[in-house]
């Protein structure tokens, strides 16, 4: 990924947010976002765009359009699952902390990974190091972690591998 | 619409009061960042959406906000459950295993 392409997407899409953000295409408007833009886009030249590293293919495209509803249906149940618990006069908790293993190689896949699996049913990212990641699980199902791999990571990976590889 | 738009809002509130007891109840701060995480998530984007109803034009803003959160609030909630693991806060006694302690120290 070059610099020049990275400080253009991401002046691209700084660009439009401000724009959309604002409503309005005024002058002093678009002055004020064009300098913010250029300034932002040249100090993080270097850092990761969640553009940058998208695959373009259709079937990445589509993935990644799925993604979005299975994502969807599982915040929707992390949060009933959350509910649930602590409406329960019991409190019912196991928590620990587990390891599990991502195939995923790319850093963008591997940064919406660990997202997804943050906001997801009683799962938190705590750590990252390298290809293993340190979840926090509020009833944890399996110390194992090839068992605890399939149960939180095995959905999202999927569907990551084709968009981010 | 107007219904729509209030039936979400008492919905988004709800989750958030649910993230709130959350916050009471758990017994550690990583459980607790736990409730606080979804719960919050949930609640203000159906927040978000119900406002939405209400004011269409807003619509396009509010959706970006809601992107914002989406990709902002779990960041934040992973730097703070890794801060508090390193600084050592304590666990709760229910904690059946803890894999990063064996692999990094507390």
């Amino acid at each position: 990924m070059s610099k020049a392409r990275n400080f253009t997407l991401l002046f691209a899409t700084l660009t439009l947010f401000w724009v959309l953000l604002n409503g309005s295409l005024a002058l002093d408007v678009l002055v004020v976002g064009l300098v913010a833009a250029t300034l932002i886009a040249f100090l993080f030249r270097d850092g990761l765009a969640v553009v940058s590293e998208l695959r373009t293919s259709p079937r990445a495209l589509i993935t990644t359009v799925r993604y979005v509803f299975f994502f969807i249906r599982e915040l929707v149940k992390a949060n009933l699952n959350v509910a649930r618990i602590v409406l329960s006069p019991a409190l019912p908790l196991n928590p620990g902390f587990v390891k599990v293993r991502t195939r995923l190689k790319s850093r963008m896949g591997r940064l919406l990974l660990a997202n997804s699996i943050t906001l997801t049913p009683g799962t938190l990212t705590v750590d990252l190091d390298g290809e293993w990641l340190y979840i926090h699980w509020v009833t944890v199902d399996t110390a194992d972690v090839e068992a605890a791999t399939a149960a939180i990571v095995g959905g999202f990976e999927e569907y990551l591998e084709v968009m981010y590889g | 619409m107007d219904i729509v738009g209030g039936l979400l809002l008492v919905g988004g509130a709800a989750f958030l009061l649910f993230g709130g007891l959350g916050l009471v109840r758990m017994p550690d701060v990583f459980n607790r960042i736990q409730a606080g995480t979804k719960a919050t998530t949930l609640g203000t984007l159906l927040g978000l959406a119900g406002i939405a109803c209400l004011q269409p034009d807003w619509a396009l803003k509010l959706f970006l906000i809601g992107l914002f959160i989406l990709f902002t609030n779990p960041i934040s909630s992973q730097v703070l459950a890794r801060a508090a693991h390193r600084s050592g806060a304590r666990k709760s006694a229910l904690t059946a295993v803890d894999r990063l302690e064996e692999d990094h120290g507390a």
